[in-house]
């Protein structure tokens, strides 16, 4: 399947038109702060027709993961290429980018966050122009992690990611953004140094014979990586169950486990997502933290799975602390953006308890579980947005009977919470079901343990809701709007994603459906 | 003894034009070396090339017989005056800038 | 059939989109909407009754379609099919939840009347309704839980509805979260099943453990997914140990109590026990007899001592659940079953009363401008016969039904009941529970009638304070009146004294236990037999237990012969401990709440802490580690550079005295050295 456009592949189009948008943006004069809005907003609006023509033409019915046949659109040309470096050997490096049914709905969830993202940082204020630069940037850098199918590629994606970021957060965040900013990025950069590492041991280990001259070639192609034949024999990495695989699996997983993030790794989370402004937190929570459940599949398991079979009970029980560890603390906060981001914890702790069932069931639930706890976060940070914009404060005890104030708002967060608490009919709950349909097959023990997480997590929620929703409206809070139209905007597609998903999931998960089960198959039937 | 010295002298042979240009030489030096008067120095290195003249010449007259050493002296001699014409000159600029030709007061290359 | 069945599902639900959408905007807020959709609903599903018992009494009818496929159905993976299923019991449980439902929609317009979210109140009724249908008509265990759940949310909805107090917000919290805990039972037990059948289907689960092949091979796998799921039942049938939200939820509206909290959402435990019944192994069904034994009786000496008249008829709800989830539990399936039918239109019509009565008070209270008095309280009542008759002979059918006198609907199944718990104390030698339950039978006659004369009868404490006191509209009492003639006998049976021979013994019928032979509850046919014999005296001595009930009431509160603060005293701790409601909110809260609330202390202390006091601290080891480095940097590595510099530099400061500038210096050095190597080169 080929979609080109002006002969370039729609991949590369959804990848770069950010960066097209952020050289727009710099040249549009600084003070001209509609029209840099307006640019922002169309590419990506942009992006998520793209995003539209990619769901009504992807093939539902091929497996990918593992071979190129399986993936769709894909693009590859070589990129770097240098012949004969001494000791090094040839070095190649591809721009690959493809995607299958692990990646489409990520894809899928990158643009619209975007988009949502992009309206709701109208309210930024301060040095628009950069602010929305550096914005596109980073929807560029998260689109190619999800594009990106050379390992050098990925790995340059997922470090282009982390400054904007950086910026992001640490000017225009909150009073201690400059803390967070930096806890931030040094936590994340730790981990990108562990990948980096993994990657070069993986470089010399995979060799493949070019096609031409049938010399052996190190290669980044993590589609070569998945194949153990390609391994060069008596490399760092070759063979099974060994020492060094072990340690690789583990480096990259600390990596993952970073960005997920998962107890005991968790702790930039709450600081990054108090500071950062609503958008950013928008992002932060929506599209980065499946980063790493996205880096596990698409690396960790298929490159390594038997580091993975021996692993899984060891993820398993962290996705259990977490699920439980973050509602415990969600519950003890009194700071609205702390709360949600300990209930991230506790929902990408459901991600990983589901995919480290490695049955299809789990893992389809844990997939799903990224994209509705993205669109389900995105809900909930812009609703903390809202009242943080009107009156500057985030303390859930600053507020009280919103519901008689903003009866749209209301109705709009009872939907996004309730999606979070996992009320059947809408879509967390789908994704939990078979998260834990999956685990509990796998590992009962913990599966029954995490089901206690569901508890904790409707006392989090309500108490919420009543502090801040319910009750008289205290004075200072009778003067408060209720939605403007631009913010109803930012939420509708939102909610409505949310029901729709939660009646009937059927169209997002036979995206996945081959994909996901086909990787099962990679993990847990080895290939040697 | 003394009159083995006079009959030495008597009869003038090599070394004698060698031991003549030698004290030349340490007279040159030595006023080159101790006056404070650039004209001083001056005739001081006059002395030194003509304390060189006299052994170019000397150990051309005892040597194979060849031009070689009057022709290196007669060139000396050119640029003796040469050298006497430019060292005059910077000397006259010393004194116009510093008003004294005493070497000692000139000492801008002091470290 | 089924088109009708999906049709009654959906209308409700199209109530709630329109009145949540667009419910202000309609002429009267849109009750007449959500009020004529339940009429509608409500033929259809008398109808579907009518047909399916008449026509088809035998067959079950089904539909489902594939909701969502998981890898693929061929090799391994499993399509999760949704549907819905049409028996007997579906349709005697529709007909239940529509008529409760469309009454206290009538009931409610009235009630409800000058409140300021009246619309958004009947989208919420709609919703309940929608996903009490969705639980009756469901064939698999995940709609189930979605409905199930969905009904929670509606409840949690409706207990906060005036969420301008904090109790009932408070209530409304405690309400969803007590349930949720029952519910992440039901959901590990739903997960067990699954695991091991890959379906949700009841049908398909059935058959299979009927095969024998049991989850995990294991007998006890079995039982314990049987009590699992009745967790869930016993959160939403406010069950021991769980029952504790019940009482609270009378925040909510008084309709709303009695639509929810007393006729179908609760009684919706029982009916997942009866749709559950034919895999529950004899050893959950015990468990499951003995909890609703507790409840009952814990439930019943609560409500001796209560004074607000909701709270009451709350406790008394429980106790009557904690009969039909005990009737279940011993094998009396069709009396349990009848009960929960019965027990929905008496127990409604109590609610509905006591909400006439609590809203006449309320207006007279507030004619008055009068405030502080409690409405509900039932010591500000006393005398309300003469001005609220119709109320009045209403209250009193339910009354007589629930403390089961005969000719009532509430004596048929009770008294069912009772000698099946006789049956099953013969058959296998729990005494306990029948004794448990003819005592809870005589406390519930007592406390009935206590709450009844103390109402209605007497006079009452401050006469001016009523002066005002109507009664309420017709569309109040014109529920009250249909629901006092579903509680007379002849709906349900033709023989006042016997339910068995009836047309609902013949439709419900106690369907076969499909676990494996060892672990099957004793048979139909012989508890069926052991009932028989021990029916008579069952029903002499249920009379008898009530008739003493009621006496004692009378006796007490009627003629006062008897002073009721004096037994109270006698009976001090006993009675503490009943008006204290046994403790048990206390006591969740010290163990539970506060218990929860320190973990979550000192995980945050924990977290913010230790972890992320490793963090910090592994940054603050670096810095300091930097600032060393630092220093080292500044002075070892920098002052050796600055070392060769100073060197330098000190070497210069000393051979610049060379440097005189003087001519014949530098020339005597010449001399000088060229004397040197002359002398090295001699």
């Amino acid at each position: 399947m080929e979609l080109q456009f002006l002969g370039i592949g729609i991949l590369t189009w959804i990848l770069f038109l950010p960066v097209a948008g952020m050289i727009l943006i710099l040249l549009i004069p600084g003070e001209r702060i509609q029209a840099i809005r307006i640019t922002a907003t169309a590419i990506t609006g942009l992006q998520v027709i793209l995003a539209a023509v990619i769901f009504r033409h992807f093939d539902r019915g091929i497996e990918g993961i593992n071979s190129i046949e399986g993936f769709q659109f894909v693009e590859q040309f070589s990129w770097i290429t240098v012949e004969a470096v001494p000791w090094f050997g040839r070095i190649e490096i591809f721009y690959f980018l493809g995607i299958d049914g692990l990646s489409v709905l990520m894809i899928m969830l990158t643009a619209l966050i975007g988009l949502i993202g992009a309206i709701s940082s109208w309210t930024i204020t301060k040095q628009v122009k950069g602010y929305f630069a550096l914005y596109m940037l980073l929807i560029t850098g998260m689109m190619g992690v999800f594009l990106a199918l050379d390992f050098f590629l990925f790995f340059i994606f997922w470090e282009v990611m982390l400054l904007p970021m950086y910026f992001l957060i640490g000017i225009w965040g909150g009073p201690r953004r400059e803390y967070a900013a930096i806890k931030f990025f040094l936590y994340t950069f730790v981990g990108g140094i562990l990948m980096m590492l993994v990657m070069l041991a993986l470089y010399f280990s995979v060799a493949v014979p070019d096609p031409v001259t049938g010399e052996l070639v190190h290669t980044f192609n993590l589609l070569h990586m998945m194949n153990p034949a390609y391994y060069v024999e008596g490399s760092l990495l070759a063979g099974v169950d060994t020492t060094w695989r072990y340690v690789a699996w583990m480096a990259l997983f600390i990596n993952f486990a970073i960005k997920i993030p998962l107890f005991p790794f968790h702790t930039w989370l709450p600081d990054a997502h108090v500071e950062a402004p609503t958008p950013i937190s928008v992002i932060l929570a929506g599209v980065l933290l499946k980063l790493g459940t996205y880096g596990l599949l698409r690396i960790s398991f298929p490159i390594f799975p038997d580091g993975t079979m021996y692993f899984m009970i060891f993820m398993a029980v962290l996705g259990m602390i977490s699920i439980i560890y973050g509602a415990f603390c969600a519950l003890a906060q009194d700071d609205f953006k702390k709360l949600i981001a300990y209930s991230s914890i506790s929902h990408m702790g459901i991600v990983v308890l589901g995919i480290a069932a490695l049955n299809t069931q789990g893992m389809v639930g844990g997939v799903l579980q990224m994209f509705n706890h993205g669109i389900i976060t995105a809900v909930l940070f812009l609703m903390v947005g809202v009242v943080y914009d009107r009156t500057g404060k985030r303390g859930l005890n600053d507020f009280g009977g919103l519901a008689n104030q903003m009866p749209k708002y209301t109705g709009i967060a009872m939907v996004g919470m309730f999606a979070a608490l996992g009320l059947p009919g809408l879509n967390g709950f789908v994704s939990e079901l078979f998260s834990f349909l999956g685990a509990f097959e796998a590992y009962r023990w913990i599966a029954i343990v995490s089901v206690f997480g569901i508890i904790i997590t409707a006392g989090y929620i309500l108490w919420t809701l009543q502090r801040v929703f319910l009750g008289k409206t205290p004075e200072h809070l009778t003067n408060l709007k209720d939605l403007t139209t631009r913010e109803l905007v930012c939420f509708i597609p939102l909610v409505i994603l949310i029901i729709l998903l939660g009646v009937y999931p059927s169209p997002a998960i036979e995206l996945m459906n081959t994909s996901l089960s086909y990787l099962v198959q990679v993990v847990t039937v080895p290939a040697y | 003894m003394e009159n083995s010295f006079l009959q030495w002298l008597a009869q003038p042979e090599l070394t004698h034009y060698l031991m003549l240009g030698a004290m030349l030489f340490c007279i040159g030096i030595t006023l080159v070396l101790t006056r404070r008067n650039v004209i001083m120095v001056l005739m001081g290195i006059e002395l030194i090339l003509n304390s060189a003249n006299i052994n170019f010449i000397a150990f051309s007259r005892y040597s194979v017989i060849t031009l070689d050493g009057h022709l290196t002296a007669l060139f000396l001699i050119i640029l003796a005056a040469a050298e006497a014409a430019v060292a005059l000159a910077i000397v006259l600029n010393i004194y116009n800038r510093f008003k004294t030709i005493d070497i000692d007061e000139i000492s801008l290359l002091k470290g | 059939m089924l088109q009708l069945s999906l049709l009654i599902l959906l209308i409700p639900f199209a109530g709630f989109l329109i009145l949540i959408f667009f419910g202000k905007r309609l002429p009267r807020q849109g009750d007449w909407l959500g009020t004529s959709f339940l009429g509608i609903t409500l033929l259809m599903s008398v109808f579907l009754l009518i047909s399916k018992i008449a026509s088809i009494p035998g067959d079950t009818l089904s539909y489902s379609f594939s909701w969502v496929i998981i890898g693929n159905p061929d090799a391994g993976g499993f399509s999760v099919d949704l549907g819905v299923m049409i028996d007997n019991l579906t349709v005697v449980m529709l007909v239940v939840v529509m008529l409760v439902s469309f009454l206290v929609h009538l009931f409610s317009i009235g009630y409800m009347k000058d409140d300021p979210r009246y619309s958004r109140y009947f989208s919420y009724l709609g919703l309940f309704t929608f996903s009490m249908t969705g639980i009756v008509l469901t064939d698999n265990l995940l709609m189930m839980y979605i409905f199930w759940e969905l009904v929670g949310i509606s409840s949690y909805l409706l207990i906060g509805f005036w969420y301008e107090k904090k109790s009932a917000s408070n209530a409304a919290n405690k309400a969803f979260i007590v349930n949720r805990i029952g519910d992440a039972g039901m959901f590990i037990g739903i997960m067990i099943l699954f695991i091991h059948f890959s379906t949700f289907s009841f049908d398909a689960i059935f058959s299979g453990i009927q095969a024998g092949d049991l989850p995990f091979q294991s007998t006890a796998w079995l039982t314990a997914a049987g009590i699992l799921i009745f967790c869930g039942a016993v959160g939403k049938s406010a069950q021991f140990p769980l029952h504790v939200w019940l009482p609270d939820a009378m925040e909510g509206p008084t309709p709303v109590s009695a639509l929810i909290h007393a006729a179908t959402m609760v009684a919706a435990g029982g009916y997942l026990i009866a749709r559950m019944f034919p895999i529950l192994t004899a050893e959950a069904l015990l468990v499951i007899a003995y909890i609703g034994a507790i409840t009952a009786l814990i439930a019943a000496t609560i409500a001796l001592t209560q004074h607000d008249i909701k709270k009451i008829l709350a406790y008394s709800t429980i106790s009557q659940l904690g009969y039909m989830v005990m009737a279940l539990g011993v094998g009396a399936f069709t009396a349990g079953f009848m009960h929960l039918v019965t027990h929905a239109a008496f127990k409604a019509g109590l609610f509905l009363g006591a909400g006439s009565v609590i809203f006449a008070m309320h207006h007279a209270l507030h004619q008055k401008h009068d405030h502080k008095t409690d409405a509900q309280d039932l010591r500000n009542m006393g005398g309300l016969k003469s001005r609220m008759p119709l109320t009045y002979w209403t209250f009193l059918i339910f009354t007589l039904a629930i403390s089961g006198v005969p000719l009532t609907s509430g004596f048929l199944s009770k008294d069912e009941i009772l000698a099946g718990t006789l049956a099953f104390s013969s058959l296998n030698g729990h005494y306990l529970l029948p004794v448990i339950g003819f005592v809870v039978a005589g406390l519930t006659a007592f406390y009935m009638f206590r709450l009844f004369i103390l109402t209605f009868h007497g006079k009452h404490a401050d006469e001016s304070r009523v002066s005002d006191l109507k009664e309420s509209p017709f569309t109040m009492t014109i529920p009250l009146m249909i629901l006092a003639g579903l509680s007379t006998f002849v709906f349900y049976s033709f023989n006042p004294f016997a339910a068995s021979g009836g047309w609902f013994f013949s439709a419900i019928e106690r369907p076969l236990s499909l676990v494996p032979e060892a672990l099957q509850p004793a048979s139909a046919e012989v508890f069926a037999q052991a009932v028989s014999a021990l029916h008579t005296p069952a029903l002499i001595l249920s009379i008898i237990i009530a008739g003493a009930g009621i006496f004692g009431a009378v006796w007490v509160y009627q003629w006062k012969k008897t002073s009721a603060v004096q037994i109270s005293e006698k009976f001090g701790a006993l009675y503490r401990g009943s008006f204290n409601k046994w403790y048990f909110d206390e006591m969740y809260q010290a163990v539970f709440i506060n218990g929860t609330f320190i973990i979550t202390k000192v995980l945050r202390w924990f977290d913010e802490t230790i972890v992320d006091g490793i963090v910090n601290g592994a940054a603050y080891v670096f810095e300091r580690f930097s600032v060393v480095n630092r220093w080292f940097d500044e002075h070892i590595i920098d002052g050796l550079v600055n070392l060769t510099a100073l060197g330098t530099g000190v070497l210069g400061k000393v051979l610049r005295k060379l440097q005189t500038g003087k001519i014949q210096h530098y020339l005597a050095f010449v001399v000088l050295g060229m004397l040197v190597f002359y002398f090295i080169i001699i």
